[in-house]
């Protein structure tokens, strides 16, 4: 029996040494937002974070997670409301940054980790940290736009606002960008 | 989630909640209970006109999606079609993925060919239109006013003159009541409030907090199908190899492992979880057969493909004027050979399906593009009528054409069908890598004649390649004829298919027979070589491959001629309005002869799936390395439904046909496929993409599609680029550079 916090409550795990933290999470705790991408620490889908760093959960054994902090997706708001979410999630909802969104949990893991130790990172810094999450939908350049927004978010302790307001929102066509 | 955003907030509780009244169980069109629901869901004093639509007495207006969501947004923009017309706020709307149902069927419930917006254009709307016009005449009914004074908006039915009003709901049993008008009055397109807008994704939410229940998902969060295991399958290491042996005895005894069987695709491992089932698998011994093509590999399959074309003629699918009698009279006749390699779809999301079978019926949860193709195969596997088999389609992790092929799901029936429990199988990379239908590999010469003065007299293009419709519809005709037909029929009406449509396949010609420039002499022509590498539709098909061979010896023929890219394309567009408009848009929006310091610009245009495209790419070559800095794309897909989601679709094409362009590529070994996972077969990646902007035309033309088109010209234009960076002409895809 092994024990870790997971999202802030201590669980107990009766499941091999050897079996990747993915497949606690995932089978064991049941929780889904975590995902398996290739099982090697090739694509980052599978990022969690241990002790607030952002790790490859498919590469590591639970043995290693023994008496660790371990916070999923599902960790990082209440999911009560848009306003509790990580200014992370509240910049990636703001700029639809998603297409098929398989990826994006651990891709928002990998930008939490960057925005909570770096308050205004580069594009460079922004590209290195994100460099090994993969995309298959190509949603890179909107993920590096909502990382920026994320950082300014969190500087400023805002929250986003969003409204959807069809009488205002303007059709871009004619040449313009969307 | 609160009400500060808007738009259906797609939570699971939130669905489970509005479910639980709709009666039929839905999560995210996932029906975990499995509770018979008969399609379209019409409860009893709900207004339903049409499959997509139901507005129930409650004040619910639920829209079946009938086309499946794998990133492209068809879970946003075909809700807000039906809104438009029902003058309804898109976010009111609840989505539930539809089921098989005849009325979604044209012929099959299949969504490719970036066709969802162009097929459901019309009906969609006239759907949206015939409940507004049928909730107006119930109103004017009861209130006994005059049909033309009645007003609606925004959920609300009113009449002024009287100060009365109603929602939706409250006049839906009496609407339905109503005759359903045929041809109801569309909205003219100046009246638009939401098509045109960017009405912001439904599905941005649950996809930002985990809660999006993907096929791998379903189950795991619940308890909604107990015991719920899952399997894993081995699978032949050839292609063609046949399963002679295995012993499952050490497996058996690993910890977990529930039981090991034999399925028609390999030995399946069943266990109490992925690890144990996968650790499980590692201990089965397996002896397969030579097969067919134990010989094969990519280098033996190209110089096969060589021969092909040496000897043989091929069909001739476009022969405009006489091309032999061109290249006699030309000044010069150049010429050059592309090859591309197969493609893997690589979907981050692995296959994977979940079934189970019980009391005679059989419930498949599956991320598919083609859910009454999986009810086809999972009934002859479950032997079952098709009535018996209910699909429920889940959110894909990406699709690009994989997930139209149920492989997967037969796997899952199969097992499902011995276990006598709900069963998931779950592919590894490496099974997803190795057991695609990949994007055929193909070889392509090519020859233009020249005139003394420059003037292109002619064009020919020879290629050589499988046949992608042949190869699947043996396998897969079964889903296009009717349920009651034996199966022993619908094989052997596959395999007569197969064969008659070998020839005729354009899947593999579109995107070349169709070259729009004014050339008097053009002649193209395909022949079919078809070792037996199973192939598929792959992120815009044909015009994947033949996008980057015609524009990239376009762009030889043009530097032959002496002539600017741009200028000899626009020279040779005039008949072709629609291409050209796109091609001075780039052309201006990304300066055209002006690239930024040490950076050289290439172009290339072309049209596919009714949409038309110019791309212009940046680049510089440092130190032997393509670094693609600035992509231009403009697109005319016809009036702009959503314009930042088909923004995003060109995106993520231009991102998919890079990774084409400058990383990956499958090799054949053995008969079998060498790469495994993102190590060797590498995808872009953040640092390596470029900012990219997308411009429209101004078109009021009936929308088509974006899913696909954004992808055929990046490759040309950045090899384009590269040529004029370096001299170097890049006539191979993955492209690589010669040091010197």
């Amino acid at each position: 029996m092994i024990e870790l916090e997971v999202n802030g409550v201590l669980r107990e795990i009766d499941m091999p040494l050897d079996t990747p933290l993915l497949w606690v999470i995932r089978d064991g705790l049941r929780l889904a937002g975590t995902k398996f991408g290739c099982g090697m620490g090739l694509c980052g889908a599978c990022t969690v974070h241990l002790d607030g760093q952002p790790v490859r959960s498919c590469l590591t054994p639970l043995s290693s997670a023994e008496g660790r902090r371990v916070t999923t997706i599902e960790g990082l708001g209440d999911g009560s409301s848009v306003a509790t979410l990580h200014p992370v999630q509240q910049a990636w909802i703001e700029a639809s940054v998603t297409q098929c969104g398989y990826c994006q949990s651990g891709q928002i893991m990998a930008a939490v980790a960057l925005v909570d130790a770096n308050p205004d990172p580069s594009d460079a810094e922004i590209d290195r940290a994100l460099a090994g999450n993969l995309c298959r939908c190509g949603t890179y350049p909107r993920i590096r736009a909502a990382v920026r927004r994320a950082a300014e978010l969190k500087r400023r302790g805002e929250a986003v606002v969003q409204t959807w307001d069809p009488a205002v929102a303007v059709a871009p066509v004619g040449g313009l960008p969307a | 989630m609160s009400d500060s955003i808007n738009g259906p907030l797609l939570t699971r509780r939130a669905l489970l909640k509005s479910s639980a009244v709709a009666g039929g169980g839905l999560v995210l069109g996932v029906n975990l209970t499995g509770c018979a629901s008969s399609p379209p869901i019409a409860d009893a004093g709900s207004l339903s006109p049409d499959a997509w639509l139901q507005i129930t007495p409650d004040d619910r207006v639920i829209f079946q999606l009938d086309k499946t969501e794998m990133g492209q947004g068809v879970i946003t923009s075909l809700p807000s079609l039906v809104a438009e017309e029902l003058e309804l706020d898109p976010g009111r709307i609840h989505i539930h993925l539809a089921p098989v149902h005849s009325r979604f069927q044209d012929p099959l419930q299949v969504t490719g060919g970036s066709t969802s917006i162009a097929r459901r254009w019309e009906p969609v709307r006239q759907t949206g239109a015939a409940a507004r016009e049928m909730l107006r005449a119930a109103a004017a009914e009861r209130w006994d006013v005059p049909t033309a004074e009645i007003e609606v908006r925004d959920g609300v039915i009113s009449h002024a003159a009287s100060e009365r009003s109603a929602r939706y709901g409250e006049l839906a049993e009496a609407a339905a009541r109503q005759r359903v008008p045929q041809d109801p009055p569309l909205k003219d397109a100046s009246a638009f409030r939401f098509i045109g807008r960017s009405v912001p994704r439904t599905d941005r939410v649950t996809k930002s907090t985990g809660e999006a229940v993907f096929g791998i998902d379903v189950g795991v969060n619940g308890a909604e199908l107990p015991g719920l295991i899952t399997a894993v399958v081995i699978r032949a290491p050839r292609f063609g190899a046949e399963l002679q042996s295995f012993d499952g005895h050490t497996a058996r005894e690993h910890p977990g492992v529930i039981d090991v069987f034999q399925i028609s695709s390999g030995v399946a491992v069943l266990a109490d979880g992925y690890w144990p089932a996968r650790k499980g698998a590692e201990k089965v011994t397996a002896r397969w057969s030579a097969g067919p093509i134990e010989h094969l590999d990519s280098a033996s399959l190209e110089a096969a493909q060589r021969r092909a074309l040496d000897e043989d003629s091929g069909r001739r699918v476009r022969n405009d004027g006489n091309f032999a009698r061109a290249a006699d009279a030309a000044e010069r006749v150049i010429e050059a050979e592309y090859v591309v390699p197969h493609l893997a779809h690589a979907t981050m999301e692995p296959m994977n399906c979940t079934a189970w079978m019980r009391n005679g019926t059989c419930d498949v949860w599956v991320p598919t593009q083609g859910p009454d193709i999986v009810q086809a195969v999972a009934a002859e596997a479950a032997k079952l009528p098709r009535d018996r088999v209910r699909v429920h389609s889940t959110l894909m992790g990406g699709g690009f054409g994989r997930r139209g092929i149920p492989d997967y799901a037969v796997e899952a029936v199969e097992i499902a069908r011995l276990a006598g429990r709900p069963v998931k199988v779950v592919w590894s990379r490496e099974d997803d890598m190795r057991h695609d239908f990949y994007r055929p590999a193909t070889c392509n010469r090519l020859r233009a004649a020249l005139g003394a003065d420059g003037n292109v007299l002619g064009w020919e293009h020879r290629m050589v390649g499988p046949s992608i419709i042949s190869n699947l519809v043996p396998d897969f005709l079964g889903a296009l004829l009717p349920g009651w037909m034996p199966s022993g029929l619908t094989n052997v009406l596959g395999r007569a298919g197969g064969a008659v449509i070998r020839g005729r396949d354009s899947s593999s010609t579109e995107g070349a027979a169709d070259l729009p420039y004014a050339i008097a002499n053009v002649r193209v022509e395909s022949l079919v070589h078809d070792p037996g590498i199973p192939v598929g539709f792959w992120r815009s098909v044909g015009h994947s491959q033949n996008a980057f061979v015609v524009e990239s010896f376009v762009d030889e023929v043009a530097h032959a001629a002496g002539v600017d890219p741009v200028a000899f394309r626009e020279q040779r567009l005039a008949g072709h309005p629609r291409h050209l408009a796109t091609l001075r848009l780039a052309a201006e929006k990304a300066d055209w002869g002006n690239p930024a310091p040490g950076r050289q610009q290439g172009v290339a245009v072309h049209a596919s799936f009714g949409s038309y495209v110019t791309e212009i790419a940046e680049v510089s070559v440092e130190n032997g390395r393509i670094r693609v800095h600035r992509v231009v794309c403009a697109v005319d897909c016809g009036l702009v439904v959503n314009p930042d989601i088909a923004r995003a679709q060109m995106e993520g094409g231009i991102i998919f046909g890079l990774t084409a362009a400058l990383k990956s590529h499958i090799t054949l070994e053995n008969g079998g496929v060498k790469q495994s996972n993102f190590h060797d077969y590498p995808l872009l990646r953040m640092d390596e993409t470029p900012e990219i902007e997308v411009y429209f035309v101004d078109r009021d033309a009936p929308p088509s599609g974006v899913g696909e088109p954004g992808t055929p010209p990046i490759a040309p234009a950045v090899a384009n680029a590269v040529y004029a960076a370096t001299g170097q002409r890049l006539r191979r895809m993955p492209f690589t550079l010669d040091r010197a």
